[in-house]
């Protein structure tokens, strides 16, 4: 994997694979009494949130914790050159700091893309969703949750999502979870439409990997699992639709339009959920409903994230903080058994 | 300043035969074949071609108000150093530059420096707002003799107000420069709307919201019977529309800046604001159309729209960044390389694009004339076979912001005369 989880398109196939694989084992974890792992004692990860996202929030310091990280909550929200520090000086006090990692969350596409490539900080960067551009531990724990679900007998251990169809209904122009989603999903073989009304489907995503249909109820039987996403009520006043009642009654989907879909099929979204908007309280609160799923397996993708860009010798050209001690020779081990081992020491502590 | 007499020994006037131009009390005295260098000054101009002292008709000197990103001062000396002799300083400073106070201010700072003629443009409506007509007859009658008018930076969007306007300078023979941009198309727009911002998540500019005025545009000045002038062209539509209202012999002129014609979109991969620019770069399609439209003079002449912007404004994320990019000591390279170097203009072609015609429209004497004898000598010397990383450290210009730094572009400035006098000399400025 590379130094940084930026986009999706990092991920390679394999790397994408290997990210669902540990996060499979670390996920053990959550079955036991105490929830830690030694692996990144000594490390510091910072959440640097430009944008309120108590939930991303959490499920990366719950993560970060689980694994004995030292975690920093930098809450900037409003900052940029405007009104206050810029997010290079945030950056260069972050570094100064001794991060390790840098979690950020921007209402700018492309910030921290800019974080990782500007040489203001030397530790790993991981976008945790990036204006309307993309949001990569997103994609990788809706891929997590589909996994699991669609995998049949076993685990899924190893394998990948081909041949599978995915269709994500929504606002696709603004939604940085449906690029990160197009780019991973497809990477891992499945086969990924998006529908929306045409407003909503941005100019240019003709070369996209996916395919792109304004009619839900036609691509629904075909369907494996359907990821319906936020709609904002805002996108309403700037007429990419015309009413509330009207986007529901289209593209929303209910119990009726739920039946539709192949016994199997399951449906995600990423939350919070608009109930009655894109999504009814009965389908919400289906046993087909991955939502709160969806959370769960968040942490341990975002543990197995932060394991496999930390996890090993300390990487970057930014000098470690960390005591030589502190890191524990099983964190050198990057293969997805490691963990396991390192727990039991933990516990035995 | 260099004084006086000065002989340019074996240059290729117009990138034609070789000739020595003598130069004497400000004009043009003589032109030959060995003449005699007597007591002038000689400079060596062997393998460079001379051309007119080049015009820019969209240069942001940002004083007053900004002056922490440039000064008349420091961009007449970045315009000297890139061989312009006359630049027309654009109106969204601060204060705006629609009362003839302050026009009248920039032309007397452009007198000052002595690097090149500053001549301000004036606001169309009061603080560039788009909802009253600035006094466009005070501003012409100041000492500024103000004959360009723009709301640069903003569309004069309000048809009537546009309207008015175009009519309102026919009396005293004023242009209309347009900064073509719907703005309810571009609400929050960050770069051109195609498959990179799809794919990048940041806001689209589309071609259409630049399109969709010029045609209008062009359709309100044909039927108020006035002239009017695009700015900053970016599309491949925009040119087929002006291509159509000059066939209808309708009097509309346009300019493309050195960026549009040779940078495009994919460079915002990088999310570096160093690209950031309005209008946006556009595509690989757009450039070619452009290139094409410049050379077969749809569109009429390079201009820099040089925007200086301090360091903090380009050294943060992409949608916290200032919109523009340094220009003036770059154009000419830019336009050698792509225009001159690819076989689609030749020397005279340049001088025509970027001293004739923009000296022509903005109606500027003494500029943009022929290299003749008793001419005003405003002169540009090039060396052609000269290839150079761009360098913004040694940028004369106050910022930095440009999206060539490292960027091999062939051909360098190294003489530049203002009637007779020498601002930029071996490269230096005077």
């Amino acid at each position: 994997m590379k130094h940084h989880l930026i986009s999706a398109a990092d991920l390679t196939r394999d790397d994408a694979v290997m990210v669902l694989d540990t996060a499979q084992e670390l996920a053990r974890l959550a079955d036991r009494p105490i929830k830690k792992l030694p692996t990144l004692r000594g490390r510091t990860v910072v959440n640097l949130f430009f944008e309120d996202s108590t939930r991303t929030r959490i499920s990366f310091e719950a993560a970060a914790k689980r694994l004995s990280a030292d975690v920093i909550n930098f809450s900037a929200k409003g900052s940029s050159v405007s009104k206050g520090e810029s997010l290079k000086d945030t950056a260069l006090t972050l570094e100064a700091m001794g991060a390790d990692a840098v979690v950020i969350r921007h209402h700018d596409s492309g910030a921290p893309h800019r974080l990782a490539t500007s040489g203001w900080i030397g530790g790993s960067v991981v976008n945790a969703g990036d204006g309307t551009h993309e949001h990569p531990t997103q994609a990788l724990l809706d891929a997590f949750t589909l996994r699991h679900r669609l995998a049949g007998s076993g685990d899924g251990v190893g394998r990948d999502l081909t041949g599978r169809h995915i269709t994500i209904v929504g606002d696709i122009l603004h939604s940085r979870v449906a690029r990160s989603n197009v780019l991973l999903l497809t990477t891992l073989g499945a086969e990924v439409t998006v529908v929306a009304p045409p407003t909503l489907i941005p100019i240019g995503s003709e070369g996209w990997p996916c395919s792109v249909s304004y009619d839900l109820d036609a691509v629904l039987p075909k369907t494996d699992a359907v990821m319906m996403l936020r709609v904002q009520r805002e996108r309403m006043t700037a007429a990419y639709f015309p009413t509330e009642r009207e986007y529901a009654r289209r593209y929303g989907l209910n119990g009726e339009r739920m039946a539709t879909m192949p016994e199997h099929a399951v449906v995600l979204h990423p939350g919070p959920m608009n109930r009655g908007m894109e999504i009814t309280a009965e389908v919400a609160d289906s046993p087909r409903c991955t939502a709160v799923e969806q959370v769960t397996n968040g942490v341990s993708v975002r543990m197995a994230v932060l394991y496999l860009l930390l996890g090993g010798a300390p990487a970057g050209p930014a000098p470690s903080a960390a005591p030589a001690t502190a890191t524990a020779p099983t964190a050198t081990a990057p293969t997805a058994t490691a963990p396991g081992a390192a727990g039991e020491a933990e516990e035995n502590q | 300043m260099t004084e006086a007499k000065t002989l340019i020994r074996g240059a290729r006037v117009l990138g034609g035969e070789e000739r020595d131009v003598l130069v004497e009390n400000g004009v043009i005295a003589a032109v030959g074949t060995a003449l005699d260098a007597g007591d002038a000054r000689v400079v060596e101009a062997a393998g460079q071609i001379l051309l007119p002292g080049l015009v820019d008709l969209h240069t942001h000197l940002r004083e007053p108000g900004r002056e922490d990103s440039e000064t008349v001062l420091t961009g007449t000396r970045a315009a000297a150093a890139g061989g312009f002799t006359a630049v027309h300083a654009m109106a969204n400073t601060f204060p705006v530059a629609d009362t003839a106070g302050v026009v009248e201010q920039v032309w007397r700072l452009g007198r000052e420096s002595g690097y090149c003629d500053v001549q301000p443009v004036g606001a169309v409506t009061v603080g560039l707002e788009g909802t009253k007509l600035a006094e466009l007859g005070a501003m012409h009658d100041s000492a500024a003799g103000v004959r360009v008018f723009s709301d640069d930076g903003k569309c004069v969007d309000d048809a009537v107000i546009m309207r008015r306007a175009l009519e309102y300078v026919k009396a005293f023979d004023g242009v209309i420069a347009q900064h073509a941009q719907e703005p309810r198309l571009t609400e929050g727009a960050q770069m051109n709307e195609g498959t990179v911002s799809a794919e990048l998540g940041l806001t689209g500019w589309p071609a259409v919201a630049e399109e969709s005025i010029i045609a209008r545009d062009v359709l309100l000045a044909a039927h108020v019977g006035s002239r009017i002038h695009i700015c900053h062209l970016s599309t491949a539509g925009s040119v087929e529309i002006v291509r159509w209202a000059k066939a209808k012999g309708w009097d509309v002129t346009a300019e493309v800046t050195p960026h549009h014609l040779l940078l495009t979109d994919e460079l915002v991969r990088s999310y570096d604001p160093v690209y950031k620019v309005n209008p946006p770069l556009r595509t690989e399609e757009d450039v070619l159309a452009l290139r094409q439209a410049l050379a077969d003079g749809t569109i009429d002449c390079v201009a820099t729209d040089h925007a200086p912007h301090p360091q903090e404004d380009k050294d943060c994320e992409w949608g916290a960044a200032a919109m523009g990019m340094v220009g003036l000591e770059t154009a000419l390279s830019v336009v050698q390389h792509t225009m001159v170097d690819t076989g689609l203009l030749d020397w005279a072609g340049v001088a025509d694009r970027m001293s004739h015609r923009p000296a022509a429209i903005g109606r500027l004497e003494g500029h943009g004339r022929p290299l003749e004898v008793g001419e005003p000598a405003n002169l540009t010397l090039v060396d052609p076979a000269h290839r150079q990383p761009v360098d913004p450290a040694g940028f004369a210009s106050r910022s930095r912001n440009t999206p060539y730094r490292g960027r091999e572009l062939p051909g360098r400035v190294t003489h530049t005369f203002l009637r007779g006098r020498a601002t930029l000399v071996d490269g230096e400025l005077a």
